[in-house]
Order: C-alpha cells, then sequence, then structure tokens
C-alpha cells in the first residue's frame, strides 16, 4: 500500500481517538459545574450519548451526511455505512455514493470512525445545558434524533457535498457544523425546560455553584487537549504544512481567549473567575475551529482575544434572559460556533495552507465571503432550532421531558438511576 | 430562653429558612446529620445489589430564642418544612441556661437578640 496512504490513516485514526477522548472532558467539565446530587446523572448522559452517537450514525447519520444525493440531504447508502465504496481511492479514481468526502485518501472506516467522533461531540454539547433537570429517557431519545438526522442533515450542507459547499460557504473543523448544531439544540432544549428550581427567585439571579472545580479543570484540559485532534486532524490528510498551522492557530486562539475571559470577569465580576477562565479556552477552541486553517496565527490570536470577552458576556446575558445553562454551553458553543463561523469570513486569507476559500472582508476580498457565512449561520440556526425543538416538544408531550420538583430537588442520582456518586460522603443536597 | 432543635428534610431546608426570615429569626445553626425515621429509606442499588437505605440525610437546624420568638419559632419551621409525607421530621424544645455573645461578653436575652 503507498506510504501516503498508510500515514494519512494513522493521523486520521489518532486524531479521530483524540477527539474521542474529548468526550472525558466533556463529562468533567459538565459534573464540575453540577451539583454532586446530580454527578451519576450528568456522567451517565455523557457516558451514553457516545453509544448513541457511535450507532446512530452507523444506523443512518453517516449515509444521510455523506451520501450522495440533493443539496439538502444523502440518498444513497443511507443505511449502515454500507453503500458502494473504493476508497482510498480518490478524485477521479473514486467509484462509490460517498463521493464528497472522497478527497480525502485513507480507507472507508477511517473516514467514518473520524466523522463518527464530531458527531458525538455535537450531541454531547446538549448534555451541560440540560443538566440537573432533563428526564433521562428524554435526553437519550432525543440524542438518537441528533445524530439520527439534526446533525447529518447540517453535516451534508456543510462537508457532504451540500448547498452551503456549493455556495462557497467553508468550515474547516466545525463551529458551525458541531458547535453552533450542538448550540442550537441545546438553546432549544434550555426553552423547553425551564430554569432550574432555584435559579431564578423572585426575579433574582441566583448562583448554583458546581461541586468541584478541579474536576471541571481536569475536563477543560482534556478538551484542549483533545481538540489538538478535532483541528488539525479535519486535513484528514498528514499535510505537514497544514496539520502544523492548524496546530498553533488552535493553541493561539486558545491561550488568547483565556487571558481575555480572565481579564473580562476581573474587570466585570471583581474577580478572576475560574468558570469564567475555563469557559474562555473553550470559546476560543470554538472560535477558532471553523477558520484554522484558513487564517493566520496572528488573526487566530484577535479571534481569541474577542471570543474569551465574549463568552464572559454572552454568560451574563443568557443569565439576565432567563435562560438557565449550569455550563455555558450556549455562551460556548453557540454564541462562539457562531463568531469563529464569521470569522472565517473576515479574516480569510486565501490558500494560506492549501483550500482556496478567497479573502475574507478583512483581507481585501469584500463580503462575499462574509456573505456566505452568513448565510449559513442563519440557515443553519432556523433548521436546527425548528427541528430540536419540535423533538423536544414531541418528548415534552407524550414522555415528558423534566424531572419532578421532588426528584430535582433530592437529586437525578437518585431518582433517575438509583446510585450516588458520592456514596459515604454527606453531600449537602440542598442549597 | 429556648434552644429549639429541629430535624428538616434537606430539600425542605431553604423554604424553612425563608418562613423564618418572614418571622424575623434570622440566626441559626445549620448542620448535615443522619438521621432514622420510621421509613422504610429509599432503595439504592449498586451494581445489581439493593441496598437499604435507613440511616437518611436529614439537616439539623438549631435556633436559640426569646421566650417571646418560641411560639413563632415553632410555627415558622413547621410552615416551611411540612408536607404532609413521613420525614417531615421532629423539633426539640430544650431550656437553655444561658448564651454569650463572644465578641461583646453580652449575656441572657441580649446575647440572642
Amino acid at each position: 500500500m503507498e506510504t501516503k496512504v498508510i500515514v494519512d490513516t494513522m493521523w486520521v485514526l489518532i486524531t479521530a481517538m483524540l477527539v474521542f477522548f474529548m468526550n472525558l472532558g466533556f463529562a468533567a467539565v459538565e459534573s464540575g459545574f453540577a451539583r454532586a446530587k446530580n454527578c451519576v446523572n450528568i456522567m451517565s448522559k455523557n457516558f451514553v450519548v457516545f453509544a448513541v452517537s457511535s450507532l446512530g450514525f452507523l444506523i443512518i447519520g453517516w449515509g444521510l451526511m455523506f451520501g450522495d444525493g440533493s443539496p439538502l440531504i444523502g440518498l444513497k447508502g443511507l443505511f449502515f455505512a454500507s453503500g458502494a465504496d473504493n476508497s482510498p481511492a480518490t478524485g477521479e479514481a473514486y467509484k462509490g455514493v460517498y463521493s464528497a468526502i472522497s478527497w480525502t485518501g485513507v480507507p472507508f472506516w477511517a473516514k467514518f470512525f473520524f466523522q463518527l467522533v464530531f458527531c458525538g461531540t455535537a450531541a454531547t454539547i446538549v448534555s451541560g445545558a440540560v443538566a440537573e433537570r432533563i428526564k433521562y429517557i428524554a435526553f437519550i431519545i432525543f440524542s438518537f434524533a441528533m445524530t439520527m438526522f439534526i446533525y447529518p442533515v447540517v453535516g451534508h450542507w456543510v462537508w457532504g457535498g451540500g448547498w452551503l459547499a456549493k455556495m462557497g460557504m467553508f468550515d474547516f473543523a466545525g463551529s458551525t457544523a458541531v458547535h453552533s448544531v450542538g448550540g442550537w439544540a441545546a438553546l432549544a432544549g434550555v426553552i423547553m425546560l425551564g430554569p432550574r428550581i432555584g435559579k431564578f427567585d423572585n426575579g433574582h439571579i441566583k448562583a448554583i455553584p458546581g461541586h468541584s472545580l478541579s474536576l471541571a479543570t481536569i475536563g477543560t484540559f482534556v478538551l484542549w487537549f483533545g481538540w489538538f485532534g478535532f483541528n488539525p486532524g479535519s486535513t484528514m490528510a498528514a499535510d505537514p504544512n497544514a496539520i502544523a498551522h492548524v496546530a498553533v492557530t488552535t493553541n493561539t486562539a486558545a491561550a488568547a481567549a483565556i487571558m481575555s475571559a480572565t481579564l473580562a470577569s476581573w474587570l466585570l465580576l471583581g474577580k478572576p473567575d475560574l468558570g469564567m477562565t475555563l469557559n474562555g479556552c473553550l470559546a476560543g477552541l470554538v472560535a477558532i475551529t471553523a477558520p484554522c486553517a484558513f487564517v493566520s496565527v496572528s488573526s487566530s490570536l484577535i479571534i481569541g482575544l474577542i471570543a474569551g470577552a465574549l463568552v464572559v458576556l454572552a454568560v451574563m446575558m443568557f443569565d439576565r434572559l432567563r435562560l438557565d445553562d449550569p455550563v455555558g454551553a450556549l455562551s460556548v458553543h453557540l454564541v462562539n460556533g457562531v463568531f469563529g463561523t464569521l470569522c472565517v469570513g473576515l479574516f480569510a486569507q486565501d490558500k494560506i495552507t492549501g483550500t482556496a476559500t478567497g479573502n475574507g472582508l478583512f483581507f481585501g476580498g469584500g463580503s462575499k465571503l462574509l456573505g456566505a457565512q452568513l448565510a449559513a449561520v442563519v440557515s443553519v440556526a432556523i433548521f436546527v432550532f425548528v427541528a430540536a425543538a419540535i423533538t423536544w416538544a414531541v418528548l415534552k408531550a407524550v414522555i415528558g421531558i423534566r424531572v419532578s420538583r421532588e426528584e430535582e430537588l433530592r437529586g437525578l442520582d437518585i431518582g433517575e438511576h438509583g446510585n450516588e456518586a458520592y456514596a459515604g460522603f454527606q453531600v449537602f443536597t440542598t442549597e | 430562653m429556648k434552644l429549639i432543635i429541629a430535624y428538616i428534610q434537606p430539600h425542605k431546608l431553604n423554604d424553612v429558612k425563608q418562613s423564618l426570615y418572614k418571622e424575623e429569626v434570622f440566626k441559626m445553626s445549620v448542620t448535615n446529620s443522619l438521621g432514622c425515621g420510621q421509613q422504610k429509606g429509599y432503595h439504592e442499588s449498586y451494581r445489581g445489589v439493593g441496598i437499604e437505605v435507613n440511616l437518611l440525610k436529614k439537616v439539623r437546624l438549631e435556633i436559640a430564642v426569646n421566650e417571646n420568638f418560641v411560639e413563632r419559632t415553632i410555627n415558622a419551621i413547621i410552615a416551611g418544612a411540612k408536607t404532609g409525607q413521613i420525614g417531615d421530621g421532629k423539633i426539640f424544645i430544650v431550656d437553655l441556661v444561658d448564651c454569650i455573645r463572644i465578641r461583646t461578653g453580652e449575656k441572657g436575652g441580649e446575647a440572642i437578640g
């Protein structure tokens, strides 16, 4: 076998494993930001959602996303990723029904596995926003809907040869396709669920502190680490210049966002809040996810600085809007997913790592690219929010999506699972 | 002077506090505790084996009051803690011999405040 295929495959699989590892990061961040009495439930959601994603994506998600078909949706090779395919053949030599992804010269299952872990990431974003009051079964069913339909349709538009790709919209590793999709679905969930008991009391915003900022920090480090698979891996080829460039833009944005989030919280809230700093890191990473291969390192610094400030403001804004998001998922993934997508239209430099994106607004390219990015933001927002809202509404009507008041106060660990996360410790089960 | 000790359900603590604040009772001491009641507890399980939990989590409040506050404090606690279900808790009234404020050395009714 060609050496290039071997090296590319190793790269794709190893980076996919890093992205898989991000599920640990999400589990740790979310449970760290939640109360101890709900820890088992949050761990369960994050654990089971990867299984749900693996199955949902296999059953039909992959096919809808990458199958040849219409600009809106895949129509061939839908079920169990079993359509005709002669990967690792590429370009003219490719014969199969997944031509949108025939540009990468790796075996079929390497492509599948890599795309699967991205699907898993989108699904797990929702679990943080709905934490501490969602019914376990409602979350599981919703995740099947996410991974079998909502995520793949948007993925088809952006990466599967769909209409956004044809329009010249660029999203390197998924600020729109992964993070904003998770974000909009989470927003629909947060609205349909309502806030946790005690969060908004007579018009006042109450803090509900997380039980372990240590766990949250470990989780954020794991996510940061995993992102070095998420972004550089999206080359799906061991292209030395590209992956090195992407690794540095990724890290630079994270670092800049950490500093600006820390500064923002220092100035606005009086002290450097660790929760804000952690969210800042993630915000920077989400924001650079779309542009990482299309912008310079200096641009990534600016993108990160803005993302960090943006997330602090967004967290405060969602509180004021009476939308209860225990972990800041909306502020990190939704707000910065949108921002990162638009940054491509602003900061892109044509062919900086090889891709002909055209120049963004700040580099003399006018507003063509920005227009395409904006169209993507709006259309994805409408589709995902409506599809998710309908799914939540149906679940709410049929099985209910929120636990009872008593269960919520006692803790979902007992109510949903009959387990305790910290058996033997006296967990103060009240505010 | 009386010391009012109340054992309540942990998730009713906030309601009890609000109820006490309404009666102008602001000073209290709150601790975690485990308690036995007449319930069978709740069912937990661990890796397929059931656990009978009979030492249940409770919250213990201690409030030192002057005589004129005893009735209203008791009523406030009951108003906040009552659900009508087994496990609501109990209140004990204990005679308080003396009370001293550490910072100023005040004693008796003044120290309770």
